[in-house]
């Protein structure tokens, strides 16, 4: 408090600006999915109107459920072989090739969309696959698995190894001792990650529309292909709803990851 | 103490303490056991025998395989060589959890995200006890190490102290036949370290327990340990009481490590029936008790201990018998070391070496104190050297 208290005119200025130039659209957008005029441009006062008008459009409804579907379910995939693969990494010490399994497994983060994307299609070309909803779930897994694997792996590299040892040595076998005590102290970092995949899954387009086929568009392709023809209103109260969904779920990732880095310092030994 | 622990039928139990081995027969020998980590040799072929019932230390620098040979002992390593028995059983190859011994971790490595009562809880949770038995057996472990109301804390709500004892609490909930220590008391401040030295060594006497403590500290295995085992570079140099230890160190490199000691390397001159004559380079011809193996002629180094050394300012006057007499050595105080109960002071001989005497202060004013650069007789007899091999 006594920090912020004793900005100077210029910072405060400086931050203003700064959080302007990133929520003014955003805003501009939240407040125009209240207008109650058709033309986007022109303020006509508050309405519901557009939320109204989403809610009976069965496509734009269909794309969405099938975003939450998609984000949901490639979540849990990537989680699950994420924290697998995270656990390999930071436990697996003396298995050969460790490092280039690990570089492997991070190279999507830095690797361009487009560049995913398009091998995805070429491989389910390849194998014949009947492009839709699984064929989207998996891209989104590709992209989204080494996030999860990246925030598992630092919670799990900050443990003390003797605490699985103890475990054992207390009458768990490796697998118990895992789930009894390595688990419950990376549990924040899971959740983390899968609301960290699910935000990712959600609002990526370029992958999605690469691997998606006719008649399951994703919500960020079926409002991207609707825009090319002219913005609605309706676009607004669309894109309202997923920022407060995003909002909600980023919270809720960054006080588990919170709560997660202070159960690592008190898991510290003195 | 085993009759205020009722004794309870569990999995832990009819593997542990129940399986007494035949008399005479030791709770564990340790048979040839190596262990390499890819060019290092850890642990060397390392042989020992531990009774039940005995508080043995492994003692030795860091690095020297004693962490490592107690880590083969609870089962975190397996020896790539060598046999270890537990009771006539070779557990070498067997998992922690399927071995009747537990061990208190060197950071402790209570579980952060469990209680008091759940980390103590934890091992018996897993031999399958029953519920009420462990409510039982948990609150007595916490009336053991003296840790009542602290139940439900966590332990980052804890003292070092109090996290120490939680560690203890748990390692012997489970009543195993062999307790671990790695250096268990490393973490604490020296006044509460003392005290827990004390503490311990009086569990250990009222469970009747074996326990195999790992440390690097020559005093803590002096004052707990009833045996200890010295490592060096991964092998076991000497096992032997304290007292042995230090009063018969059996290499020069012990003697060193094991408290202070003045060393004086030499040639043996000649035998005069009991006595070794040594010619030493940095303190005259000394005049030795012969060892208990018989040495042959050579190089020797003689090694007395600061505390056999006595001072005087003109010799061995009061007590100035024949034995007595056999070393003296002329020098000047060149050091002063006040250390409360004793001072050391150091003497530079005129036959050109350094030698340090501790003297106790058994006076409270100074009148008996040396001052620096004040001639001194260095003195000590036969007895209080020990001939080791150079």
């Amino acid at each position: 408090m006594r920090k912020i208290s004793r900005l100077s005119r210029f910072n405060v200025a400086s931050l203003a600006l700064g959080l302007a130039f990133l929520y003014l659209p955003i805003l501009i957008l939240v407040i125009y999915s209240f207008n109650a005029s058709r033309l986007v441009t022109v303020w006509g006062g508050w309405s519901l109107r557009w939320y109204h008008e989403f809610f009976n459009d069965r496509a734009m409804i269909e794309a969405a459920w099938m975003s939450l579907r998609v984000a949901a379910s490639s979540a849990t995939i990537a989680t699950l072989l994420g924290t697998l693969a995270a656990v390999a990494l930071s436990r697996g010490e003396r298995f050969r090739g460790r490092t280039l399994f690990s570089g492997m497994l991070y190279a999507p983060l830095v690797m361009p969309e487009v560049i995913t994307g398009l091998s995805l299609l070429l491989l389910f070309v390849a194998l014949n696959a009947e492009r839709g909803f699984w064929t989207v779930t998996i891209a989104h897994t590709t992209l989204t698995m080494c996030f999860v694997a990246v925030v598992v792996q630092s919670r799990l590299g900050s443990l003390d190894r003797s605490l699985e040892e103890a475990a054992m040595d207390l009458g768990c076998n490796p697998v118990r001792a895992f789930v009894a005590v390595t688990l419950p102290l990376i549990a924040p970092a899971i959740v983390a990650g899968w609301m960290l995949a699910f935000t990712l899954s959600l609002d990526d387009l370029v992958i999605a529309s690469f691997t998606t086929g006719p008649g399951s568009a994703t919500l960020p392709i079926r409002i991207y292909s609707e825009v090319r023809l002219g913005v609605k209103p309706e676009i607004n109260a669309i894109c309202t709803l997923v920022i407060g969904l995003i909002a909600v779920v980023i919270v809720i990732a960054s006080l588990a990851s919170k709560l997660s880095s202070s159960q690592g310092e008190s898991a510290a030994p003195l | 103490m085993t009759d205020e622990l009722p004794r309870t039928d569990v999995a832990a139990d009819a593997a542990g303490a129940d399986t007494h081995p035949a008399a005479g027969q030791p709770l564990l020998r340790i048979e040839g056991v190596a262990k390499t980590f890819g060019m290092f040799r850890a642990v060397d072929g390392v042989s020992l025998d531990i009774k039940a019932g005995e508080f043995f230390a492994l003692l030795g620098p860091s690095g020297c395989g004693k962490t490592t040979l107690l880590r083969m002992l609870a089962g975190f390593e397996a020896p790539d060589e060598g046999r270890i028995l537990l009771g006539g059983e070779d557990i070498a190859q067997a998992l922690p959890h399927q071995r009747p011994i537990n061990m208190m971790f060197q950071n402790y490595a209570l579980f952060p995200h469990l209680s008091v009562r759940d980390n103590i809880a934890f091992g018996l949770k897993r031999a399958g006890m029953a519920r009420a038995d462990i409510a039982t057996r948990v609150s007595e472990m916490v009336a053991l190490v003296k840790l009542e109301g602290l139940e439900k804390r966590k332990p980052d709500q804890l003292s070092g102290g109090q996290r120490q004892r939680v560690a203890l609490a748990r390692a012997l909930a489970r009543r195993p036949q062999l307790l671990l220590l790695d250096e268990p008391l490393a973490a604490l401040d020296k006044k509460l370290r003392e005290d827990t030295q004390g503490e311990l060594m009086e569990l250990q006497r009222r469970l009747g327990m074996t326990f195999i403590i790992v440390t690097h500290d020559q005093e803590e295995a002096m004052t707990m340990a009833s045996r200890i085992g010295v490592m060096k570079a991964g092998q076991l140099v000497q096992v032997a009481s304290p007292r042995e230890l230090y009063e018969a160190p059996r290499s020069r490199w012990i003697a060193e490590f094991v408290g202070d000691i003045n060393l004086f390397e030499g040639e043996s001159r000649l035998r005069d029936g009991h006595r070794l004559v040594i010619g030493t380079r940095d303190a005259g011809t000394l005049v030795v008790a012969e060892p208990r193996e018989p040495v042959g002629a050579g190089k020797f180094a003689v090694a007395i201990r600061p505390e056999k050394v006595k001072l005087s300012r003109r010799g061995p006057v009061s007590e100035a018998g024949h034995e007595t007499a056999l070393n003296r050595l002329d020098g000047v105080i060149a050091d002063i070391c006040y250390l409360g109960g004793t001072t050391t002071y150091r003497v530079k001989l005129d036959t050109g070496g350094m030698m340090q005497a501790s003297v106790a202060n058994s006076a409270r004013l100074d009148v008996d104190a040396y001052s620096l650069n004040q001639h001194v007789v260095a003195w000590f007899t036969p007895d209080d050297c020990v001939v080791l091999p150079s």
